[in-house]
Order: C-alpha cells, then sequence, then structure tokens
C-alpha cells in the first residue's frame, strides 16, 4: 500500500468518550474552506488486515499506473472533504448511495452538529465513482453510519475550528473568546461574521494536516434528536429527481425486449426494418441479453419491443422451477453430527422461496457513449465496480468513464449490481447515441436480481432443563457477491476466524450469523448450490431466514420444556443489550395478555450490525379476517399490532430509524405470509406488483410502534436491515402460536397461485386503456 | 401526427403524438413533467397517480387521445395551486410526519390520499382504516403507518 493512503486517522474509539480526543484531517488547498478525513479503509491497520484475507484484491490491481500518478499528485485525493461555500452553507458530497434509508440526512446532521450550521445550511449530494476511494464506496451491510460517522464529524470540527482561527486572526482576539451558533462566531464583545464572511479567508494556499477535537455526546444538539429528510419537500412535491427524471440531451428512452428464460441471448432478430419504422421509432440494437428499440416516448418503446420477432438462445437456468431446485437443495445440506441419545430432540426443516428486491423505481441508468470517452448515471451502491467492468466492456481506459450516482427509488440490495448501467452503456454505443435505459416492471421481477431460495435445517437436543446443542444448516442457491468488497469487511478483517478456502459467501454468513443463545454445543453452517439465477443481497442478506428458523425452533424448545417464549428467552438469552429489548418489548406490548382463539403474539430477538432488536407482533388467523376480499388482493392473516424495540447504540437520528424500522417489517410481513417468486422452467410467473404481493395498506399492522432504546454504547449501529428478521421471526412464531401448526414453508401462501400470469413472450406486457374508468 | 389539447396544471398544453400513447409517457417524456412516477405500466402499483377533473386516476392507463380539450389533468406539482397556496394540506402533513423514505411513491400516494379524503367527505364522513386499507398504492419502502397517520391529519385540514 502507498504510504500516502496509510492511516492518517484514528478511528474505533472506545464507547462514550470519543469527544475527549483528537481526530486528525487535513485542511485542503481550495478557493474556499475545505477540510477532508479518510473513511474506513484508513481506520484500520492495511497491511495486517490485506494479510488476513488471502483473496482480498489488492488496492493496485484496480488502479491504472495513470491513477496512480494521479494519486501522487494529490496525494488528499483519497479524503472525503467538507467545502465550506461563500453563501455560508456548507457542502458534501458523500461516496455512499442514498436509496430511501436516510443516509443524506443523517450526515447533514453530522455536519450540522460538529460545525454549529443549522441543518437546512447543509448540502449533501452523492459523488461519483472516486476510485481512489477503493473500498470505501459501498453501500451495504448496513454499515454507512458506522463508517463515517467520525471521518464526516471530524472534518466538520476542523471547518469550525479553522473558521474561528479564522476571525480570531482578523479580529486581533485570542480564539477561546469566541463562539459558534447557526453559522455565526460571536466574539465576547458582540462582534459577529457569519462563516460565509469567512470561507474565503479561512481558506489554505497548501493542504495541511490538522486536528480538533469531536463534540462530547452531552453537548449534542442535532445529533441523537429527531429530524426529518432533508429531501423530504423535494420528494412531496415532486421534484425529488430519480434517474428516470434526468433530463441529459437526446438521451431518449430505451426498452429491452427479453428473452422468456434468465439469461436467454439473441440468435437472430427477424423483423428490425419493420419496427425501425414503427412510429417514434429511432433505433434497434441487439445487446447480449436482449433487443433494445429507442424511441420518442416509453410508450412507442413497449409498442416497439412488443413487435420484435426474436428468435432466443437459452438462458443460464433453463428448465429451473421450485421444485427442482428444492430437490437440489435438499440433496447439497451439510451432516447434522449430534446424535440423539439420552436427550429429547427437535428437528426441523425450513423452506423459503425466491423472493424479488425489486424498488418500486424500475432500474434505470442514462448512458452517454462516445468513442473516446463515456458518462453514465445510475442508483449505484458500488459505483467503482461499475465503473471498472463498463470501461473494461467499452474498452475504455477507467479514467474516461464518469459515473454519476443518482438519488434512488428504493434498493433493498438492488443496486448493489449495475446490470441496467452496463446494458444502457452497451445500447448507447451500440446505437451511437444516448440513451435513457429503463427496465420494465415485468423485466424487472422476471430477470432482476432475486433472493436465493434457501433451506434451514435444524437440530436442537435438550435434557434436564438445558439445550444440550443447537445445529443449523443453511443452503441456498449461491447469493452472487460479485460486487465484491466493502469496508464492512476488511475493517474487522483482522479479526476474522477466515482462512484457508471459506468462500465469500460462507465468510459473510460467519460475519453474520450467531446464536445469541447459550445452546451448549453450537454450529451454524452454509452450503451454496452454484445454480445461475441472478440473485443478491437482499435486505439483511441471510439473516432474515436464518433467524426465523431459529425463532421458531426456540418456541418449539421452550414449548417442549414447559415455558412460556418469553420465560425461555430470558432463561437462555446470553447478551445484556438483546435481554434489555426484550424486556422492554414485553413491557410495552403486553406480552401474555388475553387474545381470542385465533389470535397469538410472538416474538422475535437479533442482534446484528452492533444493534440489537426485538420484535413483538400480535396476528389475527381468524376466518372473517383470513377470507376477507379486497379485487386482485392477497388478504390472509393480518398482523395487526407491531411494537419494534430497538437499541442502536446511539440513534443518530431517531425519526429516521423509526423509518427504517418501520420498514424492515412490512417486509418480513411480506416475507412471511405474502411474496414470492414462483419459478417455473427458468423464470418466476410474477411480472406486476399485484402478482408479487409486497405488503399492501391492506396487510400492515393498523399499529405500529417502534420503541429506540436509551444510548448504550455510544456508538451508531446499522440499521437499514435490523428489524427484518426479528420481525420475521415474531410473525413467523405468532402464526404458530395462532394456527398451533409451526409453518415451514415461507412465505405460508407459497402453495398457492394467486394470479394469472403474463404471457411470457412479449416480455413486457401492453399498458391497459381503460384507466378512465376507474377514475375515483 | 394528431394534436392533444387538454389543461394541465392550470395551464394550457397543445402536444403532437399518436393517439395511443398513454398520458404518462406525454406527461414525462414529452411535456417534461416528472412527478408522476413509472413504477409498472400497468395501473396496478398507482406510482403515477393523477387528478383529472379532481378524481384520482393512472395516466399510464389512459391514451391521450382520451383526454378531452376540456379536461382538466392535475399532477403532484400542480396540487398546492388546487388550494391556492405554496403547498397543499395533505402535503404539509406528509411534511410534518416525515413519511417519506425513498419518496418514489409519493407524488401518488399523495395524489391518491386527497382524492380518498375528498371521496369520504363527499359521502359526508370521516376517512376510516377500512377506507385506508383499500389505497392500492405500493411503497415499496414500507412506509404504510406514517402514510395512514398523515392521511388522517391532513385530512382534517382539508
Amino acid at each position: 500500500m502507498p504510504a500516502h493512503r496509510r492511516s492518517p486517522l484514528r478511528v474505533d474509539p472506545g464507547p462514550h468518550d470519543v469527544g475527549r480526543r483528537r481526530f486528525l484531517g487535513y485542511l485542503i488547498a481550495a478557493p474556499t474552506l475545505a477540510v477532508a478525513a479518510g473513511v474506513g479503509w484508513e481506520s484500520i491497520d492495511a497491511e495486517s488486515a490485506s494479510a488476513a484475507i488471502p483473496s482480498l484484491p489488492l488496492p493496485e490491481e484496480i488502479f491504472d499506473l495513470g491513477d496512480l500518478q494521479d494519486l501522487a499528485a494529490a496525494p488528499t485525493s483519497h479524503l472525503i472533504s467538507v467545502q465550506v461555500n461563500s453563501d455560508g452553507t456548507a457542502s458534501f458530497a458523500v461516496p455512499r448511495a442514498e436509496v430511501g434509508q436516510g443516509m443524506t440526512t443523517a450526515v447533514a446532521m453530522m455536519i450540522a452538529e460538529e460545525m454549529d450550521l443549522p441543518l437546512n445550511k447543509v448540502v449533501v449530494s452523492l459523488a461519483d465513482a472516486r476510485p481512489e476511494l477503493v473500498f470505501n464506496q459501498l453501500t451495504g451491510g448496513s454499515n454507512s453510519m458506522r463508517s463515517i460517522y467520525l471521518p464526516v464529524r471530524t472534518a466538520a470540527a476542523i471547518a469550525r475550528q479553522q473558521l474561528m482561527s479564522t476571525a480570531a486572526a482578523q479580529w486581533r482576539v485570542p480564539a477561546s473568546e469566541l463562539s459558534t451558533k447557526d453559522g455565526l462566531i460571536t466574539h465576547k464583545s458582540g462582534r459577529q461574521a457569519s462563516y460565509g464572511s469567512l470561507a474565503r479567508a479561512a481558506a489554505v494556499p497548501q493542504s495541511t494536516r490538522t486536528s480538533a477535537e469531536l463534540k462530547p455526546q452531552s453537548k449534542f444538539t442535532v445529533l441523537g434528536t429527531p429530524q426529518n429528510r432533508i429531501d423530504a419537500y423535494d420528494i412531496v412535491t415532486g421534484r425529488k429527481t430519480f434517474a428516470m427524471d434526468l433530463d441529459v440531451p437526446n438521451a431518449k428512452p430505451t426498452m429491452v425486449r427479453r428473452p422468456p428464460t434468465i439469461n436467454g441471448t439473441v440468435k437472430s432478430v427477424n423483423n428490425t426494418d419493420s419496427v425501425k419504422n414503427m412510429p417514434g421509432v429511432t433505433d434497434v440494437a441487439v445487446l447480449t441479453n436482449g433487443v433494445a428499440v429507442r424511441g420518442e416516448t416509453f410508450g412507442q418503446c413497449i409498442d416497439a419491443i412488443r413487435a420484435l420477432d426474436v428468435t432466443w438462445g437459452p438462458g443460464t437456468v433453463d428448465g429451473e422451477s421450485d421444485e427442482t431446485v428444492l430437490k437440489k437443495l435438499k440433496a447439497a445440506e451439510l451432516p447434522l453430527v449430534v446424535p440423539n441419545l439420552l436427550s429429547a430432540s427437535i428437528d426441523a426443516q425450513f423452506t423459503f422461496a425466491f423472493a424479488s428486491n425489486s424498488p418500486l423505481e424500475p432500474d434505470c441508468a442514462v448512458a452517454d457513449v462516445r468513442s473516446d470517452r463515456a458518462e453514465i448515471w445510475s442508483s449505484l451502491k458500488v459505483p467503482i465496480d461499475a465503473q471498472q467492468e463498463i470501461a473494461t466492456m467499452l474498452g475504455l481506459p477507467q479514467n474516461a468513464l464518469k459515473v454519476h450516482v443518482t438519488q434512488g427509488g428504493g434498493s433493498f440490495g438492488r443496486h448493489l449490481f449495475h446490470d441496467v448501467a452496463s446494458e444502457a452503456a452497451e445500447a448507447s454505443k451500440k446505437m451511437g447515441k444516448p440513451v435513457k435505459l429503463m427496465w420494465s416492471r415485468t423485466d424487472d421481477f422476471r430477470q432482476g436480481r432475486v433472493h436465493p431460495m434457501c433451506i434451514s435445517r435444524v437440530r436442537a437436543t435438550y435434557a434436564a432443563g438445558n439445550v444440550l446443542s443447537y445445529e443449523q444448516r443453511h443452503t441456498s442457491v449461491q447469493t452472487d457477491f460479485s460486487h465484491g468488497l466493502g469496508e464492512m469487511i476488511t475493517a474487522t478483517a483482522a479479526k476474522l476466524p477466515v482462512g484457508g478456502n471459506l468462500s465469500f459467501a460462507e465468510t459473510i454468513f460467519e460475519l453474520t450469523q450467531s446464536s445469541p443463545y447459550n445452546f451448549g454445543v453450537t454450529t451454524q453452517l452454509l452450503n451454496e448450490i452454484p445454480l445461475k439465477f441472478n440473485t443478491g443481497s437482499m435486505r439483511n442478506i441471510y439473516s432474515p431466514n436464518v433467524v426465523c428458523a431459529q425463532e421458531l425452533v426456540v418456541d418449539q424448545l421452550a414449548a417442549k420444556m414447559g415455558k412460556d417464549p418469553v420465560e425461555f428467552r430470558r432463561e437462555f438469552l446470553k447478551d445484556a443489550r438483546l435481554k434489555a429489548v426484550l424486556e422492554k418489548a414485553v413491557e410495552v406490548g403486553n406480552w401474555g395478555k388475553s387474545l381470542p382463539n385465533g389470535v397469538a403474539q410472538g416474538i422475535g430477538v437479533h442482534s446484528e450490525y452492533r444493534g440489537a432488536i426485538a420484535s413483538l407482533v400480535e396476528i389475527d388467523c381468524r376466518p372473517e379476517t383470513v377470507n376477507r376480499k379486497i379485487r386482485d388482493a392477497v388478504t390472509g392473516p393480518r398482523v395487526t399490532k407491531a411494537l419494534i424495540v430497538v437499541d442502536p447504540g446511539f440513534a443518530i437520528n431517531p425519526r429516521g430509524l423509526e423509518a427504517q424500522m418501520i420498514g424492515g417489517m412490512n417486509d418480513a410481513i411480506a416475507i412471511a405470509l405474502t411474496s414470492s417468486l414462483h419459478m417455473k422452467n427458468g423464470i418466476p410467473l410474477e411480472g406486476s406488483w399485484d402478482n408479487y404481493f409486497y405488503t399492501r395498506e391492506w396487510n400492515t399492522p393498523l399499529e405500529m410502534k417502534v420503541v429506540v432504546m436509551p444510548t448504550t454504547t455510544g456508538q451508531p449501529s446499522g440499521a437499514g436491515e435490523l428489524a427484518v428478521a426479528p420481525s420475521l421471526a415474531a410473525v413467523a412464531c405468532a402464526y404458530a402460536r395462532a394456527t398451533g401448526t409451526m409453518p415451514t414453508y415461507f412465505p405460508i401462501n407459497h402453495g398457492t397461485l394467486g394470479f394469472e400470469p403474463y404471457p411470457l413472450e412479449p416480455s413486457t406486457p401492453q399498458s391497459p386503456t381503460d384507466g378512465l374508468g376507474n377514475a375515483n | 401526427m394528431p394534436t392533444h389539447t387538454f389543461t394541465l396544471n392550470g395551464k394550457q398544453v397543445s402536444v403532437d403524438c399518436p393517439d395511443d400513447v398513454r398520458l404518462l409517457w406525454v406527461l414525462r417524456d414529452l411535456l417534461g413533467v416528472h412527478g408522476p412516477k413509472y413504477g409498472c405500466g400497468l395501473n396496478v402499483c398507482k406510482s403515477c397517480t393523477s387528478h383529472l377533473n379532481g378524481k384520482a386516476f393512472n395516466p399510464c392507463s389512459v391514451p391521450v387521445s382520451k383526454i378531452a380539450p376540456t379536461d382538466e389533468v392535475t399532477t403532484i406539482e400542480g396540487l398546492p395551486a388546487t388550494v391556492g397556496k405554496d403547498l397543499h394540506p395533505m402535503q404539509e402533513a406528509w411534511l410534518e410526519r416525515d413519511v417519506a423514505q425513498c419518496g418514489y411513491c409519493q407524488p401518488g400516494q399523495i395524489m391518491a390520499a386527497v382524492a380518498k379524503v375528498k371521496q369520504a367527505k363527499a359521502d359526508g364522513r370521516q376517512i376510516t382504516d377500512d377506507d385506508l386499507d383499500e389505497i392500492r398504492n405500493i411503497c415499496r419502502c414500507g412506509t404504510y403507518s406514517r402514510i395512514r397517520e398523515a392521511i388522517k391529519a391532513g385530512a382534517k385540514k382539508m
């Protein structure tokens, strides 16, 4: 590792008292004040970390010589910087994706806090792909807050300090006689200056290393207080701009006719000329996995792709269906080893169907590919990976491709991959024109990324009031992690029990899964089967399935041992934070209250991302509820009340945290009760939101409550994915208690196909024309 | 190429395009009005929900030729003007409860909410949980409970 990329910054402080330590950053040479700090990669001893994971690609492999030379010329370019502007605002381009999780708001709060600047004067944008950031530009693993909390605050604190020094020098007074508030510096004499008026004077001619203290938590006025999203106004007025809303000159609507099986290929197009002559159509081009049409409107693109006559080649999973995959999974299950001797045992196997991580905004990218350069706009969680791969595909040097990260309309794991950006680049190159390429909704469900089908087998043995062993064998269609490593892995690399040939997936599994119970001999193992579905990490990756299986077995153990589910968890949980959230949930959720037959409570606990969480739900499985009729809707059992108690270490923005908990609960309800893909002969049958039954208003709890525990560790845990696993477990456990039958196949309605599938060809259905009939 | 004329957010617009192009694409691709979102094009997800003469409808499923010169189309961009303010009370309720997550569905959610409340008021009653259960708009971020709270709060100010 080049010396200039070694750690300039101390991170990983002990809990509670970060405010008393000084943190290092840089004053950057710029026209107005700019302050930078390192992020993530610099926070560890990089050399020892590299040694701990033999397969870790070295940073050098990602750069070409030219990039290294650029870096050598600008030794601080790998840092992230806060800019103070003459208009009194502070701006910051964060190297993360905003997909609804509220990351930009939390970052703005950090800057506002340390600078004593009103929140509405902080402007947070999304950084373009910055290859010099190496592994530090990946949004995933609920890691953003954990990795940038200290660097961003450090840069902001140095900015405030430099503004004060500048004022002190101008006024010839000691800095100790100055105070800051609301973007103003005030001397005890009453003299005042705004940050904006000092922004130029505070700038430095040469980059300089410096340090500042961070505020102690006890002095926080912004961090830890509930704040609204910084983009809320733009959202409610329709102004928030997604990739699809961009106005890039001549980037006309483009869509793709796709094959009838996953990843099928084009053998021939039999009517190109007639389709080219259709109204509004400008171009037709054959792509790797389909045929693209560019036109004046997306509507005309839909008409044109439907009119194409294409002969298709095979896909990658032709012939695979739910049943064939399940058979392969069962055959690949790793053996359980604890014999049933003198103890009693529980042995259960749970199946989880394929699920879609489709956000509401369909995959979309704008691409403008020229002979010597290219530009791409899309919501990308790993933009550096996109930049490398797409540049290679286009035959361009990496630095000739600009990759802009747009606001994302949801992600849930989808935007870890740049499938649509690659495809837009391919189409733009082949057409020789800019394109705005969008997948249809049906494309998103049928050819988009999926959470793999998996089975989780659990055997637990018990005797004399103790659980002697707990074995879990998780077997899954392989999860695609080809987007590579993020700092959530490298940062903990030195501590990992990793070596030999453990696969990356096994590493992720081992890193994220651990039993929270004192269950004697405990093993949790993963095996994967190498089927080439388009998979990816859906929100919370393995945990929802693994924890759901675990908590259902815990309830069974409790029943066998004659204990109430809560009493049993109290007795066997190891961690004090988990016990605390459990107790709070029991109290607030009124655990054990009297309920009618067919209605029951369920509880699930989970610890991940350094947070602890308990979910408690009440489900109504009575016939009058299960059989209620709503047009084209899956009704079924309804979770009527939901409670989440979360200990996030420290809640940066309790209102945003609460939003993530609510979303996680609704995801869990979908996975438990209604939403799955039915795989049939190499493609999912689902083609719309009335086929893929994500939670709707008629499924969502009538009462939803989130309790955020008081600060524990002082360090923000991950939050974006945290609620899914315990909530899925709680819903499953509640269902088991309400019906008297432990569910073993999820979602519980997967066995019934509740819709008429759209035809496989043409791949995108035509839009209806009767929309005026149901105006109301 | 036929010319289509109608009122959009209080202003008369004319656009040349084939009859069968769905209004959503006329708004988005030809007129540059981006508040109504594409989420399915199948009249299912409802993220393009807008108003036609004050009633909720989904422009993804209406050929532009079915819009008459006398018709008034209102998108989220034109909602505040319908009450002569900078923000409609429903938008204010959305801000007060910080309803949005990614925000993609929210223009459609707000337009659906306003229509739903108007409908209940026209029937001479308050909005109920049963009314809210009928709203079909998808929020894939799952912020439904805040949507429900905001609609109830916004209804009181409408």
